[in-house]
């Protein structure tokens, strides 16, 4: 339990992205946030009224930045502290500045997530609310930003506790048949519950496959480029990395065969994916890189297939369902009606992305509304014992119901740790309400 | 005569007696105040004691040496042990008691308990000055002064009876309700609320016709409830079962608007789990029949109990539709049926010892609390009586914890969570279902009742000879081993994986009990039936009861950080407004506590623990 480590002192730390932007944000958050506002900013400041001030080094004078400052009073804040923020304007020396300021004024940097750790000390939001709001700082595409959003307006925890009805409606069952065994019940009950629960670790089944498709919108989808060597793959990447949204990048762990360009296709993140490396090759080194290679295009979300009329489609990566096939160098094609792209002219590229966001949207249809990890991991540990509680039920042991209830009651603790907690009286009133029981 | 106890315990029913003789085993020096001695262990309601979890907290009271278990043995006339198809966590013994001699073999024992003043005589207030009690008045005007007081008044607080559309004051029938002890708690600031429960018309036995009907014969092999008794003192007889049918329910159906609980009369809520026959044909009208359990009340009695036609009805409403019953077309109603509305004390004011936080040194027990039933009134009244006595002689108070007992949960569930209705133990209650069984009540408990003084030496002997017994054969069971193949050879099939499997682990094999385990290991013959069957039980669930374990840890160490009385939770304002109101009402004593407080976050829960850490930097919560 986290009941430990109760943060001290009064923290600040830059709330925007490292780099050049128009606006840099602090953030401050503690007891001491008002006196310090006062001794850079000047007297006089509302709560949640946002004023231009000039921010000044209380000890030299010096004026740092020109900027929107605003308090935040305890128990109306982020952190449910007294809190602050200050809107800078978005050069790194004029942050630099103003940090070290704070920092010569007793501030202290705040430990990553520490805000949020504070905020949660401080009761101001439940753990499903923090990680969605976790996730909405970091989105950098719309679609990530309506992801965080449905789980801080607490979609998560709803069908999270739609899980937990239907599994305290079996647990319900069990229990019917141990406490109220003198009396009349229908004698189907197990049954009843061995199907409700397998009904039930399907749909937990899909959930989790729904949450890789969630990481893939946090993190992005990758998208492999194949086709034979001078079939046009790397001038379409780098018409693509010239675009203005693609970064090319060397992501630590890219073997040096792999180019990525990452860029957002109709609001989606994409990573696409060069397989130049790809070739025949005899050198047991260079085949063991080709293989990994190989295993990436085929593990991508997505492949387009570059062809070209007289030659053979690429071998050792399989077409699968969803795939784009390509002309290759289509500028150089003389009927038009044919499906191609070229890097060169730029040819058919707005048309190739457009396939790639539709098909990808596609598969975001069936997208669960877990996303992260630590929530697929609960429902997982849910399914594991709901798996156990239905071998016991329909196993050859007799069908013991207060082990299999004992099992169900851990899948309920499981499902716990996303949102909140189940209550006996949960259970007891489902019993009532289906059955005559009682004498 | 003495004016002055160590401790008084006012009333003299289950949770009473259970209360007065605890609380002169712990060594205080105890006075019990009931209004008529003839009264005292007097069932109310249905004559049968124990059942799923309340037969769980009859072991429990015993396994301390209280008294319920040993009387309900004395009285018992027929003994079912319920699920015994089932995991031996989910069996509870249950007995069916001659309502007669319960209350005299009750009234003996209570005679005989050395430190226990017994007086008859109604209480009508309490003194008290600075915050604290001082004692209680008598009717007759005289006081007695007590260290500490335990009350366990049952229904009798402002008690209303109803039948059809009459009401008439009392505590249960033929007893007159507490007026002025109500008004007093009312006036102390103590939270008051209104339950309702019913019960059934009861039969004349010469006027059913018993042979038409099914009988339920008792086990063969009768479950006793107390760990000291050997077997059945009173004769042993057959219950019956008959069945309500469309005519009874279209009877019931016309005259609903003359029903106490139906012509809406009460503002109070009945149990659930304890419908009338009203409530069950119209909660559930496409059922064509209902159950009924024809209980006789005892030997020389000719009065019988229809478990399962609770009712306030009418009384000629009542006997119209009991006569349309099979078997009951003659029956003769001897006492109507009726529904009781009564005053309670939100359980949410007390501590965990069941002293009340409105007024020092005065304790609530049983059915004044909001529960139910003989088994949980009689389990409070030993916390309450443990208690109240170990204030009055200055000692240490003592917690059951959920992961320790049913009592432990209940005590919980009362105090954390309040009641909505009048509460009864089930055992989907204790979350440590499959550690806490009814039989290893003693293993879990007795030694506890030993270091606390209340357990006496014969228990204490019997306990000792029990577990020696126990680590005896457990030692044997854990040494021994079968390969793969040798167990082949005895019959017990499993993989061939080269792995040897103890004696203990063989146990959990389908098919396998101690009695093939004696064909292999001659040095297990001397094992009694006991002592097998405790260790085949342990060893049912071996799985599970190393997580529990693990559990029951972290639930000790969390209730072991304690939340100092005083803590101000509205000036908490990290808190959510709800939140906060609720930890004012409740002012959990520990961070456990708090932690099942409903609707409670892991965020508040560090935000109180901060707080408390705060408050005192140096020792922290923790001790
Ligand atoms: C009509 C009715 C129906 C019930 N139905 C059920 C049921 O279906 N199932 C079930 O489990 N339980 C039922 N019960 C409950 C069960 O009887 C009680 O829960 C149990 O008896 C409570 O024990 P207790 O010790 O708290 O109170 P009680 O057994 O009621 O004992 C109260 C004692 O206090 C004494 N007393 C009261 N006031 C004073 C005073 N001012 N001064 C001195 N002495 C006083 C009385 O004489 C009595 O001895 C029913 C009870 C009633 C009355």
């Amino acid at each position: 339990m986290i009941f430990q480590a109760i943060s001290e002192g009064t923290i600040f730390a830059p709330a925007t992205a490292k780099g050049k932007s128009a606006v840099a944000i602090i953030r401050i958050s503690g007891k001491h946030t008002l006196e310090i506002l006062t001794n850079i900013s000047g007297v006089n400041l509302r709560p949640r009224e946002m004023v231009l001030r000039r921010i000044i080094h209380p000890k030299n004078r010096e004026v740092l930045d020109e900027a929107l400052v605003v308090y935040f009073p305890k128990g109306r804040s982020y952190t449910g502290e007294d809190s602050a923020e200050l809107h800078l304007h978005g050069s790194r020396a004029t942050l630099k500045a103003v940090m070290s300021c704070l920092l010569d004024e007793g501030l202290r940097m705040a430990e990553p997530g520490e805000f949020t750790y504070r905020a949660l000390l401080n009761g101001q939001m439940d753990l499903a609310q923090i990680e969605g709001l976790g996730d909405l700082i970091e989105a950098e595409t719309e679609t990530q930003r309506k992801q965080a959003q449905r789980a801080l307006d607490g979609e998560i925890s709803h069908s999270t506790i739609s899980w937990k009805n239907e599994l305290i409606h079996c647990l319900a069952l069990l229990e019917t048949e141990i406490e109220f065994s003198e009396e009349e019940i229908p004698e189907d009950i197990k049954n009843q519950t061995i199907s409700t629960l397998l009904g039930l670790r399907d749909t937990l089944l899909n959930e989790v496959k729904g949450v890789d498709m969630a990481e893939r919108l946090r993190d992005g989808f990758e998208v492999a480029i194949i086709g034979p060597p001078n079939s046009g793959k790397s001038t379409l990447l780098n018409y693509l990395a010239g675009r203005e949204a693609a970064i090319t990048s060397n992501y630590a762990g890219t073997t040096r065969d792999v180019l990525e360009v990452y860029m957002e296709v109709e609001g989606l993140p994409v990573c696409f994916l060069d397989t130049a490396g790809i070739r025949e090759s005899s050198d047991p080194i260079e085949k063991i890189g080709i293989e990994k290679t190989k295993k990436r295009a085929k593990d991508a979300d997505l492949r387009i297939f570059l062809q070209e009329p007289n030659l053979a489609t690429f071998p050792g990566v399989e077409w699968q369902e969803g795939d784009l096939k390509l002309m290759a160098k289509v500028d150089l094609v003389k009927e038009n009606d044919l499906k191609g792209v070229s890097g060169l002219t730029g040819q058919g590229v707005n048309h190739m992305l457009e396939d790639i966001a539709r098909e990808l949207e596609n598969r975001i249809e069936k997208v669960g509304v877990m996303n992260n990890t630590r929530q697929r991991q609960a429902i997982e540990r849910a399914i594991t014992y709901l798996v156990k509680a239905e071998l016991e039920l329909a196993g050859t042991n007799n069908g013991r119901s207060e082990i299999a209830a004992e099992e169900l009651r851990q899948a309920i603790r499981a499902l716990e740790t996303i949102t909140g907690a189940i209550d006996i009286e949960q259970v007891l009133g489902e019993i009532f309400s289906n059955f005559c029981i009682g004498k | 005569m003495t004016n002055h106890f160590d401790v008084i315990v006012v009333g003299g029913g289950h949770a009473g007696c259970e209360a007065a003789a605890a609380s002169a085993r712990a060594g205080a020096d105890t006075a019990m105040i009931t209004l008529k001695y003839d009264g005292i262990g007097q069932m109310s309601c249905n004559p049968a004691i124990g059942g799923l979890g309340k037969g769980h907290l009859v072991r429990e009271i015993d396994a301390l040496d209280g008294i319920m278990g040993v009387v309900a043995d004395q009285a018992a006339i027929q003994f079912r042990l319920l699920n015994r198809r089932k995991g031996p966590a989910v069996q509870g013994p249950r007995a069916q008691m001659d309502r007669v001699l319960y209350r005299s073999a009750m009234q003996k024992r209570i005679a005989k308990t050395t430190n226990l003043t017994t007086l008859e005589g109604e209480v009508v207030d309490i003194t008290y000055a600075n915050g604290k009690l001082e004692g209680v008045v008598l009717a007759d005007g005289s006081t007695l002064a007590a260290k500490t007081v335990v009350l366990t008044t049952g229904t009798f607080l402002r008690g209303i009876i109803r039948l059809g559309q009459k009401a008439t004051p009392a505590g249960r029938v033929g007893d007159s309700s507490a007026v002025r002890l109500a008004e007093r708690l009312d006036e102390l600031g103590f939270p008051l609320g209104r339950l309702k429960t019913g019960t059934p018309p009861r039969l004349d036995s010469s006027t059913i016709n018993w042979d038409a009907l099914e009988k339920q014969p008792g086990d063969e092999v009768p479950e006793m409830f107390s760990f000291l008794s050997a077997k059945p003192q009173a004769r042993q007889i057959s219950c019956a079962i008959t069945h309500t049918n469309e005519q009874t329910h279209a009877i019931i159906r016309r005259d609903l608007d003359k029903s106490a609980i139906y012509g809406g009369y009460f503002e109070s809520t009945g149990p659930r789990y304890c419908p009338s026959i009203e409530d069950k044909v119209v909660r559930f009208p496409d059922r064509n029949k209902h159950q009924i359990f024809l209980e006789p009340e005892g030997l020389t009695t000719e009065l019988v109990y229809p478990n399962g036609i609770s009712t306030s009805l009418p009384e000629e409403t009542q006997v119209e539709f009991v006569q349309s019953i099979n078997g009951l077309e003659q029956a003769r109603i001897t006492q109507f049926g009726y529904a009781i509305e009564y005053d309670y004390v939100d359980p949410k004011s007390l501590r965990y010892t069941l002293e009340t936080r409105n007024l020092e040194n005065l304790f609530l027990a049983g059915q004044i609390n909001g529960t139910t039933g003989y088994e949980e009134a009689a389990g409070q009244g030993l916390v309450a009586g443990i208690n109240a006595a170990r204030k009055a002689l200055c000692q240490e108070k003592i917690q059951f914890l959920r992961s320790d007992s049913y009592i432990g949960v209940m005590i919980d569930d009362l105090i954390t969570r309040g009641v909505t209705e009048p509460y009864r133990m089930f055992t989907s209650r204790a979350e440590f279902r499959l550690s806490l069984r009814a039989d290893n009540a003693d293993q879990r408990l007795t030694p506890k009742g030993i270091e606390w003084g209340i357990v006496s030496t014969e228990r204490k002997r019997n306990f000792d000879e029990k577990s020696r017994k126990l680590e005896y054969f457990r030692e044997i069971l854990v040494t021994k081993s079968l390969s793969p193949s040798e167990a082949r050879d005895h019959g017990i099939v499993m993989s061939k994986d080269g792995v040897r499997r103890t004696g203990l682990d063989l146990l959990t094999y389908p098919g396998v009990n101690l009695e093939k385990l004696v064909e292999i290991w001659p040095e297990l013959y001397e094992i009694d039936m006991k002592t097998a069957t405790l260790l085949e039980n342990d060893a049912v669930y071996s799985r599970y009861l190393e997580r529990q374990n693990q559990e029951a840890k972290s639930l000790v160490e969390d209730e072991r950080c304690k939340i100092p009385d005083e803590l101000d939770y509205m000036s908490m304002k990290g808190l959510s407004g709800e939140l906060r109101s609720k930890l004012n009402e409740i002012r959990p004593e520990t961070l456990g506590q708090a932690g099942r407080i409903e609707g409670m976050t892991p965020s508040a829960l560090a935000y109180i623990l901060s707080t408390v850490n705060r408050r005192n930097p140096l020792g922290h919560a923790r001790n």
